[in-house]
């Protein structure tokens, strides 16, 4: 009989982050009303021109950044100990019903040692190729989240390992669902989806990275071995 | 601050023979300075096949994946290598169809995301639209929807519980639990009209007030809970089976939980007090006394923890709000948001009209975004809207917690047995409703 004892503590909230600085003033904090996040002020000041604008709506506050610098901007947010945005709460874009509005990528940060929360922007123009910078490498949080917003909105970001489609297969040829110009109902006819659905291949569920098992590899039709061998990707 | 400290005792179990032939004693969890780590060596009966590793699928249909996950798994004998997650099988496009609804009628659709926190959804979706038309909604409403909130959380909870407790090998706390639920459902069947699709709140207030004598029921239904709650931990938090299945499975650090994005009680459990209710309150939860359960080794068990202990804070909220419940209506007096009563849209031409171009145009907030973030049972459930002065959203983006929660699966269960990964999916408490959408 061997006895091992846990503790299972109740704290309140605030004190148990470990190893990260006191809270400025976790109990004090204004929660509502219209105050601007000093944090874009720090941000106006650390980059300059890379900051385009700031504006506070519904406590809110929203900062536009160049699209160039947006990457080294969210990680100065990160890792400077004065904002210690240490949670990204979501990746996701914004296309506007004018078609000549540029589409909008949008990061929503969080600072749980200050409790502060900003929303970053920044603007693709339609007539380039919509790419940004990706923020995997500072939060992991962003791996599944820049995925889907590539799923969705085909927006490459740049230096993220792995950006492949998410939610819809590999193989979708319909383009890409949350923008504005796919239809609600789809591109392609019912009876044409149902096609492709019956003719799609098995083996094609399986991404190239799965089918290097070694196991996997062997069982896999001639042909398919030949394609793989070939360096093909599946899908794409 | 309340502490409370339990205490486990757990048998070394006897998993089999070691090589020379004299029976092998695994300890379940070693405390390491504090840290839990178990199955430090696993169970080495035969030579490990060098090499021959093995593709398979766990899932899509299948009951211990919650829904219509896909995970491949490539398997070291019975460990798991690599894993890797696909989802997608349940998408059918709600951010896409929220683009062409009014922003009442997207309220249905929330239900159906995740559809095991159907008025905590209605509730976050009828706050991100009033914080677009800047309306402050009454009291009496700020309340009904926190009793509205916490019920479901603990339906929720007990969802969890039982599902968990089954794909564990537990039974008995299932049937248990899903009783417990069936009287919530009736609670909300009352005030409803509806179980699991409850489509509660409105744009300003709630969709009906609770019925006569409903504040009684769901006091008894209180009175009773925590005693099952009692039951169904000594059926489980000290069981050997239980604690050897749990500990020590899919750890995350604290610095590891934030930085995956974690929220809810994944995160909590890892040692991090990030409640959403707490730190960035709405509907006046900073005025609620309730107090943050925190695990401290962030495994599978501890999230059970976590999760149980949630339960009876819930509890402690609900009766705090029955006792504060205060008369007076729940819908705000705003004719831009809220429809005429049906005798006046039948008996004046006013307000027929009014009530027409409402119903048929839908109120038009003006030109603005919002997040709104509240504590799902899954986490940080937040719903970003934008609006460009139309009735409809140019965009509702739903940030699943679960959808995030589980994209860290494949950190959690490398280097586990196959059998861990049933536990350790399980305590993610997906919802593939929310995380496919």
């Amino acid at each position: 009989m061997n006895e091992l004892t846990e503790s299972f503590d109740i704290v309140s909230v605030g004190s148990a982050l470990t190893n990260a600085a006191p809270p400025a003033t976790p109990k004090n904090v204004p929660h509502r009303g219209g105050d601007v996040n000093p944090s874009a002020d720090a941000l106006k000041q650390q980059f300059g021109d890379a900051i385009l604008r700031a504006s506070v709506g519904w406590g809110e506050t929203t900062v536009f950044v160049v699209r160039e610098r947006a990457g080294e901007i969210i990680r100065w947010l990160h890792d400077d100990p004065s904002q210690q945005y240490d949670y990204l709460a979501d990746v996701t874009a914004v296309e506007y019903r004018e078609t000549e509005v540029p589409i909008e990528v949008v990061w929503h940060l969080r600072s749980l040692p200050y409790r502060r929360f900003l929303r970053i922007k920044t603007e693709l123009p339609k007539d380039a190729p919509l790419e940004v910078d990706s923020v995997w490498g500072i939060y992991r949080s962003a791996d599944w989240l820049e995925r889907e917003c590539y799923d969705m909105f085909g927006i490459k970001f740049i230096g993220h390992p792995d950006l492949r489609r998410l939610l819809m297969w590999e193989q979708y040829k319909e383009g890409y669902p949350l923008r504005k110009d796919f239809p609600l109902r789809g591109r392609f006819s019912r009876s044409e989806q149902l096609r492709q659905a019956l003719a799609a291949n098995p083996e094609s569920r399986y991404s190239m990275e799965e089918l290097t098992v070694a196991e996997a590899f062997s069982e896999i039709p001639e042909d398919m071995r030949r394609r793989l061998a070939s360096g093909e990707r599946t899908g794409e | 601050m309340a502490t409370k400290t339990r205490t486990i005792e757990v048998e070394l179990s006897t998993s089999g023979l070691d090589r020379s032939g004299k029976p092998q004693r695994v300890p379940l969890v070693t405390n390491d300075g504090g840290t839990a780590i178990a199955f430090e060596e696993p169970l080495a009966l035969e030579p490990a096949l060098d090499g021959e590793h093995m593709l398979i699928n766990l899932g899509p249909q299948h009951p211990a994946t919650h829904g219509v996950l896909r995970l491949v798994l490539e398997l070291d004998g019975e460990t798991v290598v690599r894993c890797i997650p696909h989802i997608g099988y349940l998408h059918c496009g709600f951010e896409k169809t929220g683009e062409y609804r009014q922003y009442n009628q997207i309220i249905p659709w929330t239900d159906r995301e995740d559809y095991l926190n159907a008025p905590g959804n209605n509730v976050a979706m009828a706050l991100g639209a009033e914080r677009l038309f800047g309306i402050e909604i009454t009291e009496r409403c700020k309340v009904l929807r926190v009793i509205a909130c916490e019920l479901s959380r603990i339906m929720s909870h007990l969802v969890w519980l039982g599902t968990t407790s089954i794909d564990i090998g537990a039974y008995t706390p299932f049937l248990w639990s899903f009783h417990q639920r069936e009287l919530i459902y009736q609670l909300l069947e009352a005030w409803t009209g509806a179980r699991l699709t409850t489509s509660l709140t409105r744009v300003g207030g709630l969709m009906a007030d609770i019925p006569d004598g409903w504040t009684d029921n769901a006091r008894s239904f209180l009175g009773g809970f925590n005693k099952v709650l009692d039951d169904v931990e000594k059926l489980l938090t000290n069981n050997g089976i239980w604690v050897g299945r749990t500990v020590g499975l899919g750890v995350m650090s604290p610095e590891e939980a934030i930085n995956w994005g974690l929220s809810g009680s994944m995160v909590r459990a890892s040692g991090v007090s990030y409640d959403v209710r707490k730190d960035f309150p709405y509907l006046d939860y900073e005025t609620y006394d309730f107090e943050v359960p925190v695990g401290v080794n962030g495994d599978v068990y501890d999230r059970y923890l976590v999760r149980v202990e949630e339960m009876r804070q819930s509890v402690r909220i609900v009766q705090q709000a029955l006792d504060r419940l205060p008369d007076g209506p729940i819908n705000v007096d705003d004719a831009r948001v809220i429809l005429p009563s049906k005798t006046k849209a039948t008996s004046g031409m006013e307000s027929m009209i009014h009530h027409f171009k409402q119903v048929m145009e839908g109120p038009r907030p003006p030109v603005g975004e919002a997040y709104v973030a509240v504590e799902s049972p899954r986490g940080e459930k937040g719903y970003y809207m934008v609006s460009d002065g139309t009735a409809k959203p140019v965009r509702w983006r739903i940030r699943p917690p679960s959808f995030i929660n589980l994209s860290a699966i494949p950190k959690m269960v490398e280097g586990h047995l196959l059998s861990d990964v049933i536990a350790i999916n399980a305590s993610i408490d997906v919802v593939l409703g929310e995380i496919d959408r």
